[in-house]
């Protein structure tokens, strides 16, 4: 069942928690809603599964208004991130609720109930937990658990909220592969919100990126990485290496591609990719723009070249994969991330000047007064 | 030097003394006067203890207590649970006002309780001239006594709900109701089993109270013999009348109440205790089975966090 979502507000006294959200979740397909803390994520899936009510706006199912439908009638299946089991019941009584609580003339025969739970705890590899209570169960055990009890009522819509927010990293990771097997295999349309960058880009079909009530990008994993519609969803989705118009101008020395700098002058808010390889983004006179480079699109050079940026190496630090050298360009920091096998050849040490060639740059032009991209750039 | 066993502790002179003290104190002030309730009953024998709560008067106060709490029981259970799930669930205004109203009946004196009764049903009172014509007696009567006797309990159940159902959340309910169950279906299946130990500790304290009250049932019965006198009132009236057998062995049958209210608050605190105890185990940290892939998890995006 497809979800629209039209024009929806929500206030909490003087606090805007949504503001005219308008989005279309197709039928069967896997959905993040992806931002900070108190971007109206969670209230927003909240009002999609009729627990919170908007202030404004409509909620669509599969073309029918559902604005104003009881959670009961609405048929979605809710998952919570502390599981919400019932801690009274065993597994089995947990996964049965639905079914139990029908009435009586829908109610399945207590045989059928049987089966269908039964079914439903082999489908999240739990049927041997049955007789269990939740509280004897680990917490991604109770989160699959939770899961199979929401599918037990043959919801039209699954939302789940931060499903994964109280495990921990490996279970976390395990878990979500797993989701995504599952919605493979139960094709059902679902709805998860998230914090966790890395787990939107790699279990959901589309990522719904938000940021103070407001959606900032809708895309798929890939088109809101390699491709951020805004300084936000740049520095929510990873690290990013952020250059102030006065560094523009150092970036402009060196690399002179002039057009390419006109047009991300030009190009409002809204941004615009300064092409070709070695971008140097002249501000000109507009000198309230702000250059993106990611970590992993810089390389280190040890000869000058043609739009390189000299730098000192300050600190080299081995994290897992890859390898994380912190340089100094005059007074700013700029973070690089080098493969360990290009760390290997280079060889860099402390203290060392090399030259710093960007393999993409990605210029906002700052609209005047714009504090929320000058504030807490990290560079 | 002897080693202390522990920095923290105090010497064992000190603790010693200190629990001998308390000790003395709970003899001095609990047991002892305890032991002269049963003392003194039994002063005459045990053929005259019974003959004393054989008596019709004492046998009328017994059943008249029975009956009050009965009355009072169940309308507290649905008034206590219904204020605590409203206050502990759901953010309105003037939540802090109910909340202080719901604590009044412990902050007022209970004879100013009974006093607000009668000026309010009493023959001078609010509704006196209209309940009068109709026939309808509260005060100097069963409802009058059920009336205070609510009134000084319903903090019981209340307070002894609100954090509990405060700590539970409205999540489990919330998934209740998103399964497809009713309000009635998510109260009996999902609520009132979550705070089912703390619902029968607040009855059973409530209930003590109800069947021990004295001055707020005092202002209100009018000590009617065999008709508006609780046990509490019997023992009164008996001891000002220097019957000390018949108002000991009263006395007594209350101090028998008081100890088996006890015995089962402990049970239900113990009960409570091991529930809570599971409810905030630590999770082991047990993985989920691996996939049938095998791979063990590497960062899939090269995406380095930063806070």
């Amino acid at each position: 069942m497809s979800i629209e979502i039209r024009d929806i507000g929500k206030r909490f006294g003087d606090f805007v928690a949504l503001d005219g959200i308008n989005l279309t979740i197709p039928t069967g397909e896997l959905v993040a809603l992806l931002g900070p803390s108190g971007c109206g994520k969670t209230t927003l899936l909240r009002i999609i599964a009729g627990m919170e009510s908007a202030d404004t706006g409509q909620v669509l199912f599969a073309g029918e208004e559902a604005t104003h439908l009881h959670v009961r009638e609405r048929q979605v299946g809710f998952v919570f991130q502390h599981y919400a089991l019932f801690r009274h019941m065993t597994v089995f009584e947990n996964v049965a609720f639905g079914l139990r609580v029908k009435p009586r003339r829908e109610r399945p025969a207590e045989a059928e109930i049987r089966r269908r739970v039964m079914e439903l705890l082999g489908l999240v590899q739990l049927d041997w937990l049955a007789d269990r209570y939740p509280t004897q169960l680990s917490g991604g055990q109770r989160q699959r658990i939770a899961l199979a009890r929401a599918l037990a009522v043959e919801p039209k819509v699954l939302l789940l909220d931060e499903p994964f927010g109280a495990l921990d990293t490996q279970v976390r990771k395990e878990l979500r592969r797993w989701l995504r097997r599952l919605h493979d295999e139960v094709h059902i349309s679902s709805v998860f919100v998230t914090h966790d960058q890395e787990e939107a880009l790699e279990v959901a079909d589309r990522v719904v990126v938000m940021n103070r009530g407001r959606i900032e990008q809708i895309g798929t994993p890939d088109e809101v990485y390699s491709n951020p519609a805004s300084p936000f969803v740049y520095r929510f989705l990873g690290d990013v290496n952020v250059f102030h118009s006065r560094l523009q101008g150092v970036w402009a020395e060196i690399g002179r591609p002039p057009s390419g700098g006109a047009a991300a002058a030009s190009a409002g808010s809204g941004g615009a990719a300064a092409e070709g390889g070695i971008a140097a983004p002249v501000a000109t006179d507009d000198d309230a723009a702000l250059a993106f480079v990611r970590p992993h699109d810089i390389d280190i050079v040890r000869a000058p070249q043609a739009g390189a940026l000299q730098a000192t190496i300050q600190d080299v630090h081995a994290i897992g994969p890859s390898v994380r050298v912190e340089l100094a360009h005059e007074s700013e920091l700029i973070e690089v991330e080098l493969t360990r096998e290009r760390a290997e050849i280079l060889a860099l040490r402390k203290g060392e000047q090399v030259w710093l060639s960007p393999r993409q740059v990605r210029v906002f032009a700052v609209p005047s007064g714009g504090e929320e991209f000058v504030s807490g750039s990290g560079i | 030097m002897k080693p202390r066993h522990s920095a923290l502790a105090e010497p064992p002179i000190v603790r010693i003394a200190l629990t001998t003290l308390a000790l003395l104190f709970l003899a001095f002030f609990l047991g002892l006067p305890l032991l002269s309730v049963f003392a003194e009953a039994f002063a005459a024998g045990v053929p005259a203890y019974l003959r004393a709560l054989a008596d019709p008067e004492a046998r009328s106060a017994v059943i008249l207590t029975v009956i009050v709490a009965l009355g009072v029981l169940p309308l507290n259970i649905v008034f206590g649970v219904a204020a605590a799930w409203v206050i502990a669930k759901f953010e309105f205004r003037g939540k802090a006002a109910l909340i202080t109203l719901i604590d009044l009946p412990f902050a007022v004196s209970p004879v100013v309780a009974g006093l607000v009764f009668v000026l309010i049903f009493g023959a001078q009172g609010l509704f006196g001239p209209w309940l009068m014509a109709h026939d309808i007696k509260i005060i100097f009567a069963l409802p009058g006594i059920v009336l205070a006797t609510l009134f000084v309990t319903f903090p019981f159940i209340a307070r002894e709900l609100i954090p509990l159902m405060q700590a539970q959340g409205r999540e489990e309910e919330e998934a209740a109701i998103s399964l497809g169950a009713s309000g009635w279906q998510m109260l009996w299946r999902v609520t009132l089993p979550n705070i089912k130990w703390g619902l029968l500790y607040g009855v059973i304290l409530a209930n003590a109270r109800a069947m021990g009250e004295f001055g707020a049932v005092s202002v209100v019965s009018g000590h009617i013999r065999g008709e508006t006198n609780t046990l509490p009132l019997h023992v009164e009236i008996l001891y000002n009348e220097y019957n000390q057998v018949g108002a000991f062995a009263a006395a007594s049958v209350l101090a028998m109440l008081a100890l088996v209210t006890l015995l089962a608050k402990t049970a239900v605190e113990w009960r409570m205790r091991r529930e809570t105890a599971m409810l905030s185990a630590e999770l082991s940290p047990e993985r989920v089975p691996a996939p049938a892939s095998g791979r063990t998890a590497g960062a899939t995006h090269p995406s380095a966090e930063r806070p």
